[in-house]
């Protein structure tokens, strides 16, 4: 059974490549039961979306004219 | 519109100019080219001081063209790699980390009680809130150096894996280690400085 410091592993490892059906299926037991891997794995996509959020209307400011 | 730009005061240009070298800094291994990269940003931002608005924020407008400079430089270096460039590897198994999750995790690698992760508020409100990109700002420099280089080159900058891998001479298994070790901790730190010191406030 896999445990949360494995999760976390796949869970940010999931954001650079995809997962193999293997690592799906134990990643996804393991959220099942776990609430603060779930959490974690929010987190982790929403710094990347609002990481990317502020750029967006920050971006290309030498066509602000 | 110009003259608003002038009125900002040597002080705080001085100040801007310590805050774009931290930030560049952390995403280049090279000091020189820091620097370099950090005093053109700052000559684009006055030549193009007649575009700047009083509805842009003065450091809004000066990091995005900052962020386009270090975007171009990584670009050149991920096309023409560095040879001199250290491998960051020798980092990936630092002592340090191991202790932190230590702190984190028990041995059995489940979470400890208080180290749980919790629910963060949505993700809207915390663009807007200065409070949160401020407690932001401290816990990535809080991270080692090597750990948030990569993390703003994958996140900010939007480099993916093949180009970051590049530039940095790493393999692709050692940058998602150092992925991992720079998103464990700046949730870390974020929910500690950030969520859990907002519900004392309200």
């Amino acid at each position: 059974m896999m445990n949360c410091e494995q999760a976390t592993q796949l869970l940010s490892v999931g954001m650079e490549r995809k997962l193999k059906l293997k690592e799906q299926a134990e990643l996804k037991m393991h959220l099942l039961i776990c609430s603060g891997c779930r959490q974690f794995g929010q987190q982790v996509q929403q710094l990347r979306t609002i990481i990317r959020a502020t750029k967006d209307s920050s971006d290309k400011p030498e066509e602000k004219k | 519109m110009t003259d608003d730009f002038l009125q900002v005061s040597e002080r705080e240009v001085g100040e801007l100019r310590q805050q774009m070298l931290a930030f560049t800094r952390l995403q280049l291994a090279n000091d020189f080219a820091a620097e370099d990269i950090v005093q053109e940003a700052l000559a684009g931002a006055l030549k193009n001081a007649a575009s700047f608005t009083r509805q842009a924020n003065l450091k809004t407008w000066v990091f995005a063209i900052l962020k386009h400079k270090i975007t171009d430089h990584l670009r050149r270096q991920y096309r023409e790699p560095q040879q001199d460039l250290l491998d960051e590897c020798k980092n990936c198994g630092h002592s340090d980390d191991q202790i932190f999750n230590n702190e984190l995790f028990d041995d059995r690698g489940h979470w400890y009680a208080d180290a749980k992760p919790q629910r963060w508020g949505d993700a809207d409100r915390m663009v807007h809130d200065e409070q949160f990109w401020r407690v932001f700002d401290t816990c990535l420099a809080g991270l080692p150096p090597e750990q948030g280089r990569v993390f703003m080159m994958r996140e900010f900058i939007e480099l993916d894996s093949d180009e970051i891998c590049a530039a940095l001479q790493l393999s692709t298994s050692n940058l998602h280690v150092l992925l991992y070790r720079a998103r464990l901790r700046l949730r870390e730190c974020l929910e500690d400085s950030w969520v859990k010191a907002g519900e004392k406030r309200s």
